[in-house]
């Protein structure tokens, strides 16, 4: 695994440099939330409804292994040629065989954050392939070069003065122009010639019955349907959690995902795909890459329940003021800190540490994923796995040596507080990073304790 | 006579004593026994927080000594009594662990659940805002949430609306979390400070002459931002403003 530069903190420290586009930030996906909230409301019995994907998903995760074979057996009988990857590199190199099979060069793909996962663009460029993004955020942040920052937003830190400037530089859009009207036509346009001439087009999943062996992808921009509906060729990939029990349980999560995710009652298209049209080959790569282990571990198993909404994204205080690239994993924010140390404890042992444990992201998931629990869980396992820096080690070794005893922690206390009377530069120095910005509490003359002794011992 | 254990944490002792004082008294002036047992020291979350919840256990056992013997355990910090909820074990007498884990309580939902209080004959005659702090009510489900789909009650708010001459203010966003965070505050100090900037400025532009809450850490730390920009608004623990006039 590659390793990383810098961690959660610095990453937020720099986005936090611009102060206005941190406000913009929060403030867009603040409106996103309340969108989220207005639609909730809409549905008195929005919490039922929680429950029951919640335990829909549950079902599906402890059946994991019958909803799979039998959504193999259907959909080997409709007619899809059915694949299996164990790992991001297997997924891979699976796509690549089938692009190769067909002598394919060019492919258009639509949004799914399991390729994002797998780093697949990545890897077939390095094969000397071209992959098209035909979501219109994915298509702007591959422009950029920039992996997206939000799952169901990719582009939502982009302003559109710097989206303008991108399509001027790629697509021949004048320069200057900031009209979204205008920026959209032009990714049309561009998209239109795309969507004619590929070959190969690949989709991401959103849920897979096991029953009919069908699966359902869920896009605002019609971008899935254009691809597949004109290839000659549909590739889909899924993350082996995305599996359902049964064609009417869709009815829970598609009420849920749209009004989670941008409040809209339904997406704009929830294209059912079950076997291929005439003269048209489909395949389906199941992926585990590391969903089993995930599996294996009790603590963390419900992270598997997700269903990709970004709901706990537009939520996180944190996120929508350090932006999704401060997470330096494809999936960010609160869901994508407990499902990255899954695949890499020390790469991504910063992450569940970048959460004030709020607990708002645990109320907004629709299929209710005690998130911000895990969060509390994965700093233990981290810390005692070895991953935590050595400085945080020893001031809690200090710490608890401290707190264990009264009398120890009445001296520490008072020679704190007389550290903080009379040599204040002790600790309000650059090396104090509650200072750099804040104030220290004042001084009191004493403690509670003191207090206590004096005026209530005596009584 | 209930007899009541009262838990100041370690930086309410240290550095905010009035909040503890006040508790105290309130406590007092509504005829309860209470008594501070003098060996506490903290509840072991800024640890446990941290990741080091296997270092607790000398914290934990000497919590369990300072108060099992008490009918209740009253504190006026919401986070703190959160993380004994939830994480108070110890090796040698988990029995009386989960006991206090039972009849541990923070001070705003003892005064609503358990006592009842109806009129509580305080007066404050101010512009208050109230930060609803996350742990107390996410955790301890001091007030409703807005994310949830339920009718709506606020603990908090019961009390400061028996409170004579105190005007509650509105805020844009009722329930956002100002960025404390125990150990968050320092490690991811950036964040922290712009989530406390804008929690602070929601109060700020609704006219709040005093911002108040049920957990002192939080207000520590908008204190430390409204003092560094140099403003008058002041910050009092909810004890203070019940226990005042
Ligand atoms: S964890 Fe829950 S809220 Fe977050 S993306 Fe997944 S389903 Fe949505």
């Amino acid at each position: 695994m590659n390793t990383k530069t810098k961690d959660h903190p610095e990453l937020s420290e720099l986005f936090n440099q611009d102060e206005q586009r941190v406000n913009w930030h929060d403030e867009t996906l603040w409106w996103i939330r309340q969108k989220r909230d207005k639609s909730a409301h809409g549905i008195p019995e929005w919490e039922t409804l929680r429950e029951k994907a919640s335990q829909i998903k549950n079902n599906a995760l402890s059946n994991l292994a019958d909803y799979l074979v039998s959504f193999e057996e259907r959909a080997l009988a409709n007619g899809i040629i059915v694949h299996w990857a164990a790992d991001a590199a297997e997924h891979n190199q699976i796509v690549h065989g089938i692009l190769q099979k067909h002598g394919i060069s060019k492919m258009v793909k639509s949004k799914s954050m399991l390729t994002e996962e797998c780093h697949l663009n990545e890897y077939l460029e390095k094969q000397g392939l071209e992959v098209i993004d035909s979501d219109l955020g994915e298509r702007i942040v591959q422009l950029a070069k920039e992996p997206p920052s939000h799952i169901v937003l990719p582009c939502i830190h982009k302003k559109k003065e710097e989206i303008g400037d991108l399509f001027h530089q790629h697509l021949g859009v004048e320069a200057g122009t900031s009209d979204p009207q205008i920026l959209t036509e032009a990714a049309r346009q561009h998209l239109r010639e795309t969507f004619l001439t590929r070959k190969a087009a690949l989709t991401g999943v959103n849920f897979a019955i096991a029953e009919t062996g069908e699966f359902v992808v869920c896009t605002n921009e019609g971008n899935a349907d254009m691809g597949a509906h004109l290839a000659d060729v549909h590739i889909a990939c899924m993350g082996i959690e995305k599996i359902i029990p049964k064609r009417k349980h869709l009815g829970v999560f598609l009420r849920l995902l749209a009004r989670s995710a941008t409040g809209q009652p339904v997406t704009t298209y929830s294209s059912h795909f079950k076997r291929p049209r005439e003269g048209q080959e489909m395949h389906i790569v199941l992926v585990d890459n590391g969903r089993t282990v995930q599996m294996g571990r009790e603590d963390f198993r419900a992270s598997l329940k997700c269903i990709r909404c970004g709901a706990c994204m537009n939520t996180c205080p944190v996120y929508r003021r350090s932006g999704g690239h401060s997470y330096s994993y494809a999936i960010s924010g609160p869901i994508g800190a407990i499902l990255a140390p899954n695949l890499d404890r020390e790469k991504y042992a910063d992450l569940p540490f970048a959460s004030t444990l709020c607990g708002s992201c645990s109320n907004v998931c629709p299929v209710k994923i005690d998130i911000h629990q895990q969060l509390y869980k994965w700093r233990q396992v981290i810390v005692q796995e070895g991953y935590a820096a050595s400085s945080k080690k020893m001031s809690m070794k200090l710490m608890n040596y401290t707190l264990s005893s009264p009398g120890i922690y009445r001296t520490a206390g008072k020679a704190g507080r007389l550290i903080m009377k009379y040599a204040p530069f002790a600790v309000n120095n650059q090396f104090n990073p509650w200072y750099k910005q804040r104030d220290m509490p004042e001084v009191p003359k004493q403690s509670f304790g003191e207090w206590y002794k004096k005026n209530v011992k005596s009584e | 006579m209930k007899r009541v254990g009262l838990f100041i944490p370690c930086y309410v002792d240290q550095f905010y004593p009035n909040a503890g004082i006040a508790t105290y008294q309130l406590l007092k002036k509504l005829g309860l026994d209470v008594t501070y047992p003098t060996g506490q020291t903290c509840c072991g979350q800024p640890m446990a927080n941290s990741g080091f919840e296997h270092l607790t256990q000398g914290c934990n056992q000497l919590f369990v000594d300072n108060f099992s013997e008490f009918d209740y355990i009253v504190s006026p910090s919401g986070s703190c009594v959160l993380h004994i909820k939830e994480h108070l074990h110890t090796e040698k007498s988990e029995e009386q662990a989960s006991g206090i884990r039972k009849k541990v309580y923070e001070l705003v939902e003892f005064l609503v659940d358990v006592l009842k209080v109806k009129n509580l004959k305080a007066k404050f005659p101010h512009k208050v805002g109230l930060h609803q702090s996350c742990h107390g009510q996410r955790g301890l489900l001091l007030s409703q949430m807005s994310e949830l789909v339920a009718p709506y009650y606020s603990k908090p708010q019961e009390l400061l609306s028996q409170v004579e001459g105190l005007e509650l203010i509105n805020l844009k966003r009722e329930d956002e979390c100002c960025g404390f965070g125990g150990t968050f505050c320092v490690v991811e100090e950036a964040v922290s400070v712009k989530m406390g900037k804008d929690r602070v400025n929601d109060h700020l532009l609704n006219g709040a002459e005093y911002i108040t809450g049920a957990d002192m850490s939080c207000l520590m730390h908008m204190e430390g931002i409204l003092k560094r920009g140099n403003s008058k608004v002041r910050v009092l623990h909810i004890a203070e403003i019940l226990n005042a006039g």
